[in-house]
This record gives structure tokens, C-alpha cells and sequence, in this order.
């Protein structure tokens, strides 16, 4: 079925099937890697994307059910919280492997969306759902701390 | 000009044709550049002065691309971010990794310790062709000279080293460059230089081998056996035939699975949940996790099959024992782990116009990827290519022997007409259920302790199940029937404990088994420090002095391993933790680094225990990177310790009973609190930092658990009543 897409403000129109995940239609139809294939069932959080602003998991979101919504994926990321938070990322190394790090960075970003000055512990409630196998917890945690005070400043 | 023969004068015109100097190492091992023959280089410099760094190890998250850059823009006295990084190409008479044998690889926490003085050695060779040919062009001494972010300056007059790279290509090289004087270092060591990959993987543009999307490709996925062992009777594709963007279904020849063609990744999962499957399970494995448990923990009792001390007599040790004034004794055991990096494992192969193929891997062992394309496609190997990509993530798994999805990949494109690309996909549930996982062990021992506490003897019998038997490397790590990495961190302590025996005895594999991050230490470690800790507290004595006791002897190992001890009881603040905490501590060497670390926990209302902070102390010799180290520490902890705190593998029959995260959870952020890391300054060889932070980790929790809480020998924790905050 022909679906109309509105993602990082472009409008694209493709054929899916219903039921497709979100996930392989901005990886295999778009050509959009930055978004990561972890775990397909939720639980690892490295494809996350924006729709309408709340990162959601694009591997358990059916691509019908977001036509007409605002798509933001990492490639798409160009907010202030979005920059504070890549430079924040930069500052620290927090990066290994880097496999996992669009799905934090989003997650990320819809945490200090909602809230500008989350303690550790609203970070870690936040982020807990976003997996790291490298554990680079402790400098994500540092990053976000650093990102919301580069906000204020 | 100092070229010795027309020969080499038209091979190195023709390679100053191209305008690059490129310094590497011969086949014949000796530093040369391009134009002296066969040489691929590891440092590149083009007429615009571009420097790339080549980089011969892969990338998956622990720095060696930082690493090995570092050393060649230190040399040429370059920022780190001046300087390009690529991988190399698949040659192993040229790139092979010299502590693993003939063979292009990287694992065992070796790249930097193999190529430390090579790349420096690249680096300074390349620097001192730049001066020598500025030095003639301008008429005045090198000495005269410098070179600084890409500048050569003189008395009179400066440029930048693109001016004279054509020149210096036809110098001969330098056999035995200068390398600089660590007084002067302004990147190795240097704390506030930044890993050179980020931003990519920051901004979502870093190409792992999974996005790689080549034209008209196929993307395969593969339905193997549930049971192992198991091979495809029959199958049916007719309920995928409906599935658009369904291309084919395949047995592969080796009766391991079928394999499932579709033109995207989503319809090719789809098409492998339709296609049935009849299997043959006449030589699947039938045993589950439970019964390899009976029989490792069945052999303890016996004697053991292997002696694996090469000092000691097992009856004196039990004599000492026997006329000990008290003995500790502990069971062990330790199930299968699978590794779960983060980007599930895929390559793809590309056919090219003349017959050859590229293979697009994050790939860990080159030479295996080589040497499997070159047999299954029957090519010559010059028709192979291997295109190293960066890895999400690897902690062994990528590091097969057997090539084991590089073999798939192969036979997959192998049954095709080979006009189109073919890449390969695993889910999540294939790498869960896949098999190649950390082998179980149980370990039994016994300490006897004379009345002033010492020890007298220590019996330490060891079962599990041998990963490199069979292997390509079986014959540099098996001796005597012995699997080093089946003892090693324990047979080999440098702790100067007497009356020490260790025994060794194999189990048959019940899976397919692989080295985890740490290999064998994954399991010495956590047996050798809870130990420890056990017989200090029989002796009462405090942790720490208890093991500086056998840390005395003066031995180098012994001396850094001490160092590093007194280091992070400092740090941690040892003996003066607050209250409602409490800090277990552990030391241990391994892949020639020493750490030590201190965990410290507190316990909520309920009893859950929250790992409130790490302390840890590190002696890999001098410090390249700290940065890296620092992040290799803290994330080799988490991975340690997500283990240990609540994963295992189980078999039922012959099939995995995990599937994926949910069942198989990794380390999450509440899961652990802060990791202050100590870099202990040294000017020894840089040894390994990719593993030896996950040993310590283990042991340093179960000995602060077991302050004010149960001693915990049969991991993982959680299985055994402990409960995390």
C-alpha cells in the first residue's frame, strides 16, 4: 500500500505493507542508517526516533500508524537540546562502539524535552530502557548532566 | 638520492608517480615503503599532506583506531585530529598480528602491545624522509630542521610537508628511525585527547557493516537448527511464496539451516517465519544446561585428568592441607554466556566485474574471512577482498575460528548465479540461540591455613570445556593437553602462595563454545579473589594486607600488582566506608595488564543491593590513551558484572531456552552507579586494555556482598537469591 511519511520535515511517500515496522522502512526504503536494528522487540532501544517529538521504538511502531505524524530520526536531529546534547556526547567520549548511541541520543533529547534539569536518578528511570552492551552508562548519565547545564547557559 | 639500483630507482619513481609516501613493513618484515615491492603501508601521506593512518586492527568500540593513529601522529608531531584513519586491507604477510602467528586478527587484548613500536617506527621513518628531502631541497642541515602540525621549518624558510612528499618517496628509508623522546610526547599520554571516531556514531553517520545497502542486493537470513547439531530433512517455502519481496528459500549444503532470500530485511524475516522446516536431529545435542552442570561439578570430585601445575606435586599439597590448622573449601560454577553485541552480526558479499568478491565485514579475523571466501567460492585469494568495516560491538564474538557467518554468507551467495550482492542478517533471536557461547566451568578448592593464618596449601581443581581444541590456535595454546585459557589466571598467578596445585579436566562441548571478553579469566578470577577474600577472613585478616602478604616476593608481576592494589584502596578510601556500605576488593593480571578494583554497595529497605560505585586502579604500562583506558575500565566492569549479576545461557535437549533481551538482559543504567578509573604512570610497553577490566569486576561485588551478606559461588547471582536495586 502506497504510505505517506512526513520525517525529518521531507515528505516521502513509499509501498509497505501494514505491519511494516517504522524500523525497515527508514533503514531499507530510506537509506536511513542512523537508526539501529538491536533487538526487534523493544527492549534495547537503538532504533529510536521522534514521532511527534516522544522518542518512540520504530521496531514495534507499524509504519501505517504514523502517517501524518512529525518523523525525527538522528539524521534529522537539529534542535538546540539536539546539538547540546552531540556536543555534551563529544565532550565526554562517550562513544564505544557506537552502535547503540542514536538510540541513546534520542532518548536523550526527549528527556531533557520534558525536563531541563533531570537529576541522576530521573536520568536513569529515563534512559533505562536505552541498553549499551560497551556500558557506557556513567558517561551518559555525565553527558546529559553537562547537555542540560549547556542549555541553561 | 641515494637509490642503489635501477630497479628499485624505477619503482620508486613509479610510486612517486602517484604522489604518496607510504611507510609500512615488508613481507620480509623489514620498515619500507611504497615502490620496494609487496608493502602495504600503516601510514599514508598524500601530495595535499593528507595523513592517513591504516589501521590493521578493527574498530569495535575499544579505540585502536584512536590508538594506532595516536602513534603515528605523535611521531609526526601532529594533533590527533589532523590526521584520516582507514582500515586495512585483508593481507596477513603484511598486517598479521605478530603475538597471534601468521595471521591478520585482533583479539586478546593485543593491538596495541603488537603494534606499538611498529606504528611509531612508520611514523618516525616517515618524518625523517619528510626532513631529509626539505633538507636537500633547501640546502641546509637537517638537524636545522623541525616539523610540527604538518610544517617543516628551517632557519629560513617553512612548508608544508605535501611539498616535499614526492621527494621524500624516493629516499630510501631509514632502517632504524629515531623514535621521539617521550619527554616530548604531546598526544600519548595526553589526558584530554579525544577518540577519533565519535563524531560519526554521534551524528548517525558511521557505516557498520548492517547499514550497508549495495544496489540490487539480497538480504539473507537463515533458518538453523533449533537443536544443535541438527540438520534440514525437508523443507517448505510455499507459505513465503506470498510474502512480496520473498525471492527464494535454499538448504544450505551443509545441512545447517535453510537459508531465506528477499530483496529487504523485513521481508526476509517475514518469509523465514513461513518456511517450514523439517529437521534431522539424529547427531543433534540432547543434553541441557542441567546435566553439563552434573557432570563438570561430577568431575570435581575424581581426580582431574589434566595436572596443570608444572612446579608441584598434588600429595604434597594434600598433605599440607591434611596438617593444616583450619581449611576453607568452595564449589564454583559458572553457566554459558552468550556475548549479545550490540549490532547483531551480518557481512556482505559483492560480486565485482572481474570475477573477484568483496566481503564487507566488521571483521575480527581477516585471515578466517579470507581463507573461507577463497575455499567455498573457490577463488584465488587475490580475488578476495576483505572491506574491514566498524563493528557494533564484538567481546569475542566476532572472533570465530571457524568464520561460522562468514561460512553462511559464502554458501549463500555460493548457491546463487552470483550477479547480485548478498548480505546476510541475524536477528537478535539468532545470536541469543546461536551457540558460541562462554563455556560453563566449575572449579572446586580447598585452602589449608596454618595457625598464624597463612596458607600452607592450595588445592584448586578445574572442569569445563576446552574453546581452543580444534582450533587453528590449538597448537600455541594447548600443551600437554592443557587449554591454557581453560587455567589461565589461576595456574599462572603471580600471587607466591605455597603448597599450590591445580587440576584440569575437559568436558565435551554440549554447543559450539567461543572466548568471551577475558576468556578464561572470566571464571579464574571470580574463583582466585573470592578465594582470597574467604582465607583472609578465616586468617582475620584485613583483604587488602592479606593478599600484599603474597604480593611480596618482588617480582615484577608481583610488584605491579601490589602497586595497583595500594593504589585503589587509597582511591576507594579502603577501611573507612560510610555507613550502610559495604566494599569488596579484587586484583588480578590478565593480557599483561594489572587492575585492581574496589565495589562498593549499599542495600535498600527490602535487601536489594544497589551497586553504589566502582573504584578501580589500572598498570597497562605506559598509558596511551587514558581516556580509552578509562572507558575500557568502566565499560569492562559493566560488562563483567551484567553477567554476573543475572545472565545465563540454558539448554533444554539440545535448544537454547533464551531468545533475546528480554530473557537475556543486559547491564542497564540504574544497574550501576559511578567508576572512578587510576592510571598508574609507567614507562613499560603498553599491554592490553579491551579485557582486563571485566576479570576483577565479578569478585570485587561477590567479596562486598559477602561482608554483611551470602558468600555467592554459583553465578549468576541473581539465581541465587540476590536481589539488585
Amino acid at each position: 500500500m502506497a504510505i505517506t511519511l512526513k520525517l525529518n520535515g521531507e515528505i516521502q511517500t513509499l509501498d509497505a505493507d501494514p505491519g511494516t515496522p517504522l524500523l525497515w522502512v527508514i533503514r531499507d526504503d530510506l537509506k536511513l542508517t542512523g537508526t539501529k536494528f538491536g533487538c526487534g522487540v523493544a527492549a534495547c532501544g537503538a532504533c529510536t526516533v521522534h514521532v511527534d517529538g516522544v522518542p518512540v521504538r520504530s521496531c514495534q511502531t507499524y509504519v501505517e500508524d504514523v502517517e501524518g505524524s512529525e518523523i525525527t530520526t538522528i539524521e534529522g536531529l537539529n534542535s538546540d537540546i539536539g546539538r547540546a546534547v552531540q556536543t555534551a556526547w563529544a565532550e565526554l567520549d562517550v562513544v564505544q562502539c557506537g552502535y547503540c548511541q542514536s538510540g541513546q541520543i534520542m532518548s536523550a533529547v526527549g528527556l531533557l524535552s520534558e525536563n531541563a534539569k533531570p537529576s541522576g536518578t530521573d536520568i536513569d528511570d529515563y534512559m533505562n530502557g536505552n541498553a549499551c552492551r560497551c556500558a557506557t552508562y556513567q558517561r551518559i548519565r555525565a553527558a546529559i548532566l553537562r547537555a542540560a547545564d549547556l542549555m541553561e547557559a | 638520492m641515494t637509490l642503489t639500483t635501477s630497479r628499485r630507482g624505477f619503482l620508486a619513481t613509479a610510486a612517486a608517480a602517484t604522489g604518496v609516501l607510504a611507510i609500512g613493513i615488508s613481507p620480509r618484515g623489514a620498515l619500507a615503503k611504497a615502490g620496494d615491492g609487496a608493502l602495504n603501508p600503516f601510514v599514508t601521506i598524500a601530495p595535499d599532506g593528507t595523513v592517513t593512518a591504516i589501521i590493521k586492527h578493527f574498530e569495535k568500540g575499544q579505540g585502536t583506531a584512536t590508538g594506532l593513529s595516536t602513534l603515528i601522529a605523535e611521531e609526526l608531531n601532529m594533533s590527533l585530529d589532523a590526521i584520516k584513519f582507514e582500515f586495512a586491507p585483508s593481507d596477513p604477510a603484511v598486517y598479521n598480528n605478530s603475538l597471534f602467528g601468521p595471521y591478520q586478527g585482533t583479539g586478546g587484548s593485543t593491538a596495541m602491545a603488537n603494534s606499538y613500536l611498529q606504528y611509531r617506527t612508520a611514523g618516525a621513518a616517515a618524518r625523517e624522509m619528510l626532513l631529509t628531502a626539505a633538507a636537500q631541497r633547501w640546502g641546509v642541515a637537517k638537524s636545522a630542521l623541525s616539523l610540527k602540525d604538518g610544517t617543516i621549518s628551517g632557519p629560513d624558510q617553512s612548508g608544508d610537508i605535501g611539498e616535499f612528499v614526492a621527494d621524500a618517496s624516493l629516499l630510501d628509508v631509514p632502517a632504524d628511525p629515531a623514535l621521539k623522546d617521550p619527554a616530548q610526547f604531546r598526544i600519548i599520554g595526553n589526558p584530554d585527547v579525544h577518540r577519533n571516531d565519535q563524531n560519526s556514531k554521534i551524528d548517525g553517520t558511521a557505516q557498520y557493516a548492517m547499514d550497508l545497502h549495495l544496489e540490487n542486493q539480497m538480504v539473507v537470513v537463515i533458518k538453523r537448527s533449533p537443536r544443535m547439531g541438527g540438520s534440514v530433512a525437508s523443507f517448505d517455502e510455499s507459505g513465503a511464496q506470498g510474502i512480496k519481496g520473498f525471492i527464494q528459500a535454499l538448504a544450505l549444503p551443509n545441512g545447517a539451516g535453510v537459508a531465506v532470500y528477499a530483496d529487504k530485511t523485513w521481508a526476509a524475516l517475514q518469509a523465514r517465519e513461513a518456511v517450514r522446516v523439517t529437521w534431522d536431529f539424529t547427531a543433534a545435542e540432547t543434553r541441557g544446561s542441567d546435566e553439563i552442570r552434573r557432570e563438570l561439578l561430577a568431575s570435581l570430585d575424581g581426580d582431574a585428568e589434566f595436572d596443570a601445575s608444572s612446579e608441584s606435586d598434588l600429595s604434597d599439597t594434600l598433605a599440607a592441607i591434611e596438617g593444616a590448622a583450619q581449611v576453607v573449601e568452595e564449589t564454583f560454577y559458572f553457566p554459558l554466556l552468550a556475548h549479545a553485541p550490540m549490532e547483531p552480526l551480518t557481512a556482505t558479499i559483492e560480486p565485482l566485474a572481474d570475477g573477484a568478491v568483496v566481503i564487507h565485514d566488521g571483521a575480527q579475523f581477516p585471515t578466517s574471512n579470507h581463507n573461507v571466501l577463497s575455499q567455498i567460492l573457490e577463488l584465488p585469494m587475490e580475488k578476495v577482498k576483505v572491506n574491514t568495516m566498524i563493528a557494533g560491538g564484538s567481546f569475542g564474538r566476532r572472533a570465530t575460528p571457524s568464520a561460522d557467518y562468514q561460512v553462511e554468507v559464502a554458501l549463500a551467495f555460493a548457491m546463487t548465479d552470483r550477479t547480485r550482492p548478498v548480505k546476510l542478517v541475524w536477528s537478535r533471536e539468532d545470536d541469543i540461540t546461536g551457540g558460541y557461547y562462554r563455556p560453563a566451568f566449575a572449579h572446586k578448592v580447598r585452602v589449608g591455613l596454618d595457625d598464624s593464618g597463612k596458607i600452607v596449601g592450595w588445592d584448586h581443581r578445574i572442569a569445563g570445556q576446552s574453546i581452543f581444541k580444534g582450533t587453528f590456535f590449538e597448537s600455541v595454546m594447548v600443551h600437554g593437553g592443557i587449554d591454557h585459557a581453560s587455567v589461565e589466571g589461576a595456574a599462572d598467578t603471580p600471587y607466591d602462595i605455597p603448597g599450590m596445585h591445580f587440576g584440569l579436566t575437559d568436558n565435551k562441548p554440549a554447543t559450539t563454545l567461543l572466548w568471551w571478553r577475558s576468556v578464561g579469566h572470566t571464571h579464574t578470577a571470580y574463583v582466585m579473589e573470592s578465594m582470597m577474600d574467604i582465607a583472609a577472613k578465616a586468617a582475620g585478616k584485613d583483604a587488602v594486607d592479606f593478599r600484599l602478604e603474597y604480593l611480596s616476593g618482588g617480582t615484577p608481576d608481583q610488584q605491579r600488582l601490589a602497586g595497583v592494589l595500594e593504589l585503589v584502596a587509597q582511591k576507594a578510601g579502603w577501611g573507612n566506608v560510610a555507613k550502610g556500605r559495604s566494599q569488596g576488593v579484587a586484583v588480578h593480571k590478565s593480557f599483561g595488564s594489572y587492575v585492581a578494583q574496589v565495589a562498593e554497595i549499599s542495600r535498600d529497605e527490602n535487601g536489594a543491593v544497589k551497586i553504589e560505585k566502582f573504584t578501580a586502579a589500572v598498570d597497562c604500562g605506559l598509558p596511551v590513551n587514558p581516556n580509552v583506558i578509562k572507558a575500557q575500565i568502566e565499560g569492562g566492569i559493566g560488562y563483567g558484572i551484567g553477567a554476573i549479576m543475572r545472565n545465563e545461557i540454558t539448554l533444554t535437549g539440545g535448544e537454547t531456552d533464551q531468545f533475546n533481551f528480554p530473557d537475556y538482559e543486559p547491564l542497564r543504567m540504574r544497574d550501576i552507579g559511578a567508576i572512578d578509573t587510576h592510571i598508574i604512570a609507567s614507562s613499560e610497553a603498553p599491554t592490553g586494555i579491551g579485557e582486563p577490566g571485566t576479570p576483577p569486576a565479578g569478585p570485587a561485588l561477590a567479596n562486598a556482598i559477602a561482608v554483611d551478606g551470602p558468600r555467592i559461588t554459583s553465578l549468576p547471582m541473581q539465581n541465587e537469591g540476590i536481589n539488585f536495586a
